[in-house]
């Protein structure tokens, strides 16, 4: 390929990625904060994700402050938050300790209930067994993945790093698929369906593994709802996609920033100045008005 | 001879590549031993053929943590930081795919001869 061949292909790859993020910051920020709406069944909750606790590396050297600063500001929000959704990678690649440190640091949280779906960093050693031993109490066959409803709104739980197949991408798997298809058969589609999971499930960039390989089924499911609001986590950076009546939203991390996708060698923690860390992590505040199709989704970076 | 200097550092890189893909070979009943590096989220050299009973190290030498992981269950390592090393010596033939459990798009193959 020549030089002129190759800056044309480069400006390709940059078109998608603007393209990608532009289409975050519209609908991110044009939602208004509903914060002030308390009446009926409105409620909001909020989700944290990749608090990676003992993580070591030079782009966080304390991810234990950055998290209870996380949650200081949970407990700070005008509204409480119903519950709290932790969207995986709970731990850094299972280090010894983390699981029962991250339990601790959570329970300074005040809301009723924390909801855990796991990352791939809480799994990859040994199957699931201690994520599993912990937080699979209630779920669909003990398996991780669950359901539940709160004030009209369907929450749904999936788990998507437990096999990864060749590809490289998570999956949600045949059994799991069955599950989700006779956990919606009943429900009216103008009913609000909130899914949260750890690999996005949309095809953010397939290269790094950012894609979950079976989630077309899944969404397939989903599509006839009149709402349908996708929450994960996994690439430590704000995303959004509109598609139909699915809006897909990927949240910062409370640990380190990744980098945007095919900026750097490999999806790895991305070292920023000391005084811009705090911008780029953070807490994601969702809040349901009853009467209105979309919910409102709003970041909080720490700082 | 700016050329000529180029073609030469090229065919030293070249040389270099051949020479570190070539696999060891049994000699004096001592265990062959070679190392595969972990470098940008990449398995260096990305596909390698070894003599049954080769004893093959993986080394990360990436900021980030990464996991040498067999495909089909042969071997596993623990989580890997900057420098830590994972070792496995392979006594039966065949094609081992692994990856990393971490960030399964890092995949190799390491054929057993």
């Amino acid at each position: 390929m020549d030089r002129r061949g190759f800056l044309e292909c480069m400006a390709w790859v940059g078109t998608g990625v603007v393209w990608t993020s532009a289409g975050g910051v519209l609908s991110s920020r044009t939602l208004a904060h509903a914060g002030e709406a308390s009446a009926g069944g409105d409620f909001s909750f909020v989700q944290i994700s990749d608090t990676h606790i003992g993580f070591t590396g030079e782009a966080n050297k304390d991810v234990t402050r950055t998290l209870q600063e996380a949650l200081t500001a949970v407990n700070a929000l005008p509204t409480p938050p119903a519950f709290v959704l932790h969207t995986g990678d709970l731990t850094h690649a299972q280090k010894p300790g983390a699981f029962d440190a991250v339990a601790e640091l959570l329970k300074t949280v005040r809301t009723e209930r924390v909801f855990f779906v796991p990352g791939e960093n809480d799994v990859f050693l040994d199957g699931g067994k201690e994520y599993l031993g912990r937080y699979g109490k209630g779920t669909a066959g003990g398996r991780g993945w669950q359901s539940f409803d709160y004030r009209g709104v369907h929450f749904i739980g999936l788990v998507n790093v437990l096999t990864y197949k060749a590809d490289g991408l998570g999956s949600l798997g045949p059994e799991q698929l069955e599950w989700l298809e006779d956990d919606v058969r009943a429900l009216p589609s103008s009913t609000p369906v909130v899914v949260f999971g750890h690999v996005p499930l949309w095809a953010v960039y397939p290269a790094w593994g950012w894609a979950t390989g079976d989630s077309e089924r899944a969404l397939g499911y989903l599509r006839r709802f009149g709402s349908v609001t996708v929450l994960n986590g996994h690439i430590h950076q704000i995303m959004q996609k509109i598609e139909g009546g699915i809006t897909f939203h990927t949240a910062m991390s409370t640990a380190f920033p990744q980098p945007a996708p095919g900026t750097a060698s490999g999806p790895g923690p991305m070292k920023v100045p000391q005084d811009r860390l705090r911008r780029v992590l953070g807490l994601r505040e969702v809040t349901y008005v009853q009467g209105r199709s979309a919910l409102a989704v709003v970041d909080r970076p720490l700082a | 001879m700016k050329t000529r200097l180029l073609a030469g550092v090229a065919l030293a890189a070249l040389l270099a590549l051949t020479a570190s893909l070539r696999a060891p070979r049994p000699s004096d009943g001592a265990t062959p031993e070679t190392r595969i590096g972990i470098e940008h989220f990449t398995f260096l050299p990305p596909a390698m053929t070894v003599q049954a009973g080769t004893k093959v190290t993986w080394v990360n030498r990436d900021e980030e943590t990464h996991t040498v992981t067999s495909a089909a269950g042969a071997f596993a390592s623990p989580a890997l930081e900057k420098g830590e090393t994972f070792s496995y010596t392979f006594t039966a033939p065949g094609a081992y795919s692994y990856f990393c459990a971490l960030h399964p798009y890092m995949k190799s193959t390491l054929t057993v001869q």
